[in-house]
């Protein structure tokens, strides 16, 4: 037994339970519902408007709706990340875990679209 | 062994039943350890998830950037309106998830039972209008194989979706490669729908559990678990509208 016998834990008493166990509450997951909505709205309304291109070197165009509707999603999701899913309040193991998972993730999807992307540049 | 060992394994025996709840396993030494490894685990499976569907979202994009035309007249056959209520249904479905989790942690059994139905509910929700939209493309001709029909891609003046976004006709080989574009939609609102169906599946074992008493004990790793993975379905989502419907709309 590891557990100092001085101070027996008792499992069953909701205080100690979230001592060890971080409770969000209720009032912080109706605001992430709410500026989840706001998101929503917020990429449907700008889908429609034009937010016109930017041309950063011969053959490079950046289109802005795109950009800010994935910016807009990534925002979102972070959102459901940290609080939804309790990640503000996790461990050290798990941030890293995703951290390292989410890193790895842009690294691939980041170089294969790098790569198709830029084959055909000075070709023209 | 000296009858004293003997004597102290005994009492470490029973002080080991007496402090742990009968859901901690034996090799956990507390049950935040055991929840944290829990947890650990289902990060790295919902990290596999994620690759999974970035292969897709990464093909979408390779070939939104090759067959442009094609991939904004495709885009303009889906239904916005339907689009964003699916999204709100799936937004506030988490809502009630969290709300399930933290009913489990405070132990409120009743309060629980109606998170997670309601949660089921607009689960079957999301899948019925899911179904209406894929109803509507099957009726188009729009599902890629031998019955696709390219007629809204190069007569868009007779169909009603391709009017309204001012489509102009697209040369027949641009217009084939909206197939590519309708292969992706299946694919990758198809894997995201069968993810909904194993959510709504596990919900209605969850229900039942529940009203039984299985996760107000204390023991609140399978809520909190699920509630991370219908969570990951909903971060899906949240990608998958804007690029599918929204990103070729102005």
């Amino acid at each position: 037994m590891t557990e100092n016998p001085e101070i027996p834990i008792d499992h069953e008493s909701p205080e100690i339970h979230e001592r060890e166990h971080h409770i969000v509450s209720p009032r912080i997951y109706v605001i992430i519902l709410l500026a989840l909505l706001v998101g929503t709205a917020i990429t449907v309304w700008a889908s429609y408007v034009d937010l016109g291109e930017w041309h950063a070197a011969p053959g490079l165009v950046i289109f802005w709706n795109p950009i800010l509707a994935l910016a807009i999603a990534c925002t979102k999701a972070t959102l459901v990340v940290l609080f939804f899913m309790h990640v503000k309040y996790g461990t050290k193991l798990t941030k890293l875990t995703i951290g390292a998972g989410v890193f790895t993730f842009l690294i691939l999807v980041g170089m294969t679209l790098a790569d198709y992307f830029t084959r055909a540049w000075g070709r023209w | 062994m000296s009858d004293s060992q003997v004597q102290v394994l005994a009492e470490t025996a029973e002080a080991h039943e007496h402090v742990h709840p009968p859901y901690q396993r034996h090799h956990f030494e507390t049950y935040a350890q055991q929840n944290d490894a829990t947890n650990f685990a289902m990060w790295l499976f919902l990290l596999t998830e994620i690759m999974f569907f970035g292969g897709l979202f990464t093909a979408y994009l390779i070939f939104r950037n090759w067959y442009y035309p094609a991939f904004v007249s495709g885009s303009h056959q889906l239904n916005i309106p339907l689009g964003g209520l699916n999204t709100l249904l799936l937004i506030t479905s988490s809502f009630t998830m969290a709300m399930g989790v933290w009913c489990a942690e405070l132990r409120k059994k009743g309060a629980l039972v109606l998170c997670l139905t309601l949660t089921f509910v607009l689960g079957m929700g999301f899948l019925m209008v899911k179904t209406f939209e894929y109803k509507e493309k099957i009726e188009k001709h729009h599902v890629p194989g031998f019955h696709y029909s390219l007629q809204s891609f190069l007569a868009p003046e007779t169909d009603e979706a391709a009017m309204a976004a001012h489509d102009k006709p697209l040369p027949v080989d641009m217009a084939r490669h909206t197939e590519v574009y309708f292969s992706l939609y299946f694919a990758m609102t198809g894997m995201h729908a069968l993810h909904m169906i194993i959510g709504v599946s596990i919900l209605a074992f969850m229900i039942v559990r529940a009203q039984a008493g299985a996760y107000t004990t204390g023991h609140v790793t399978y809520v909190e678990n699920f509630g991370l993975y219908w969570h990951f379905v909903d971060i899906v989502w949240i990608f998958l509208f804007p690029l599918l419907y929204l990103i070729s709309r102005h």
